[in-house]
């Protein structure tokens, strides 16, 4: 069936099976390859984006179910060539090793600080409890994020 | 790679165009909502719906909102929405101790409350809120509407009394002035399904417990309730050992079974221990502690 979704500001119209993942329907179809396809059960998180400002985990949405909708990926993150704050906290703070896990990190973290800009570090750790880092790397993760707080961005960046 | 079996879809625009829908794509035609367990289960192929009825546009599905003496919760009400409820959180604190340990964040910006009630899940946290609660559903077909105790609710494991030409459309729950409710579970590790859970609320009037409600899940509780151990309870004070006996009572009316989230008999110790902390904090609250 035909759907239409915008991801970071640019509408798509597509022909898609049904059962068609919305994850497989980034990477295959639209080929943003940034949003990675992990685990496939809804558990580690990396194929986070959001639908409508609040992250999914994409693996457990269909593509017909965003039709309509507006989807930002992890290359909606920066403004042309000025990172967001979020993604140059990664670089800061060391927040990746093998990067598998870091876009749904980074969707997960740009929404916390978008609704609690000052958050604790226990409320980081819950709020990315349901993403999982198989590098173990959850303290530079959780470090990124607050360096990402403590640095918020000059100009609001809008998907 | 995972991927589910050829299925059809059609988005519903309320709720009268749903059930036309599932009319219409017949008896093997799902209501999907956030999707979180049904879709898993497609990917694994253990469902194989021949079309899917999606209900996430439903507006009457959707709010919180107090209708005389009743919260009412519309079908579509996700996780998030539950677990931030401030109308909830006034009443009833179980909700938001509950949800807070129910998977992880950005799973509850998806799963819904009438998602959670048809999954059905033997282990489901918020069923046992519903029992605890002595909730009811409204369940909606093309004839009109009728209302189910929750604690009348399932069938079974996985099943429930929404029949296949049905949806329910409302989780209602009574309001009870000062009462205190809790939630306690254990769980592996952050956002897993319970080794074990109890809700509990308790009203305290005069020095006696003149109400209460027992829910419990995963641990085999008949529809995720305990009624002797909450009977035991009605007209006696609120100390150590009644609350304690209770628990017990709660705890042998249970039936677990063994499984990788522990033996059976570690099960029941839980099913006794977090009933009696439940309901030490909800008489605690109920009493303004």
């Amino acid at each position: 069936m035909q759907i239409t979704l915008t991801v970071n500001g640019t509408e798509y119209t597509r022909d898609v099976e049904p059962r068609m993942l919305l994850v497989h329907f980034i990477r295959d179809e639209l080929l943003l390859r940034g949003t990675h396809w992990g685990c496939d059960t809804s558990n580690c998180g990396t194929c986070t984006l959001w639908v409508d400002g609040e992250p999914v985990k994409s693996c457990t949405m269909l593509a017909v179910m965003a039709d309509g909708r507006a989807i930002r990926t992890v290359e909606g993150l920066a403004n042309g060539a000025e990172l967001d704050p979020i993604q140059q906290g990664f670089i800061e703070c060391h927040g990746l090793q093998c990067g598998f896990c870091t876009p749904g990190m980074m969707m997960t973290g740009r929404w916390l600080l978008d609704n609690n800009p000052n958050p604790s570090e226990g409320e980081i750790r819950e709020c990315i409890s349901g993403q999982i880092c198989r590098c173990t790397g959850y303290k530079n993760i959780v470090s990124a994020i607050q360096w990402a707080a403590e640095h918020p961005a000059t100009s609001e960046v809008t998907s | 790679m995972q991927t589910p079996a050829p299925v059809g879809y059609a988005k519903a625009t309320s709720v009268s165009d749903a059930l036309a829908l599932l009319k219409k794509h017949g008896e093997d035609s799902r209501i999907v909502a956030g999707g979180h367990s049904l879709i898993p289960m497609m990917r694994l192929r253990i469902a194989a719906p021949e079309a899917l009825i999606d209900i996430n546009d439903v507006a009457e599905l959707k709010g919180i909102s107090i209708e005389g003496n009743e919260i009412v919760i519309g079908a579509m009400v996700r996780h998030a929405e539950v677990l931030s409820s401030p109308i909830l959180f006034e009443h009833y604190a179980i909700f938001r101790e509950a949800e807070k340990l129910i998977a992880d964040p950005i799973v509850r910006n998806r799963g819904t409350i009438g998602g959670s009630m048809c999954q059905a899940d033997p282990s489901e946290d918020l069923s046992a809120v519903g029992a605890a609660l002595k909730g009811t559903v409204v369940i909606q077909s093309e004839s009109g509407t009728r209302t189910v105790a929750l604690r009348d609710f399932h069938e079974g494991p996985y099943m429930t009394k929404v029949a296949q030409s049905e949806i329910l459309t409302q989780v209602r729950f009574p309001i009870r002035p000062g009462a205190g409710s809790a939630y306690e579970k254990v769980e592996r590790r952050v956002g897993d399904w319970p080794v074990a859970s109890a809700g509990t609320f308790v009203v305290v009037k005069d020095g006696l417990v003149a109400d209460c409600g027992i829910g419990l899940t995963a641990v085999g509780a008949e529809h995720f309730c305990a009624p002797e151990a909450e009977a035991f309870l009605i007209g006696k004070e609120p100390t150590e050992e009644n609350l304690s006996a209770a628990a017990q009572l709660a705890a042998d009316s249970c039936n677990p079974f063994s499984d990788q989230r522990g033996p059976a008999d570690y099960k029941k110790h839980l099913a006794h221990e977090l009933t009696l902390r439940a309901l030490r904090r909800s008489a605690a609250a109920s009493q303004g502690a």
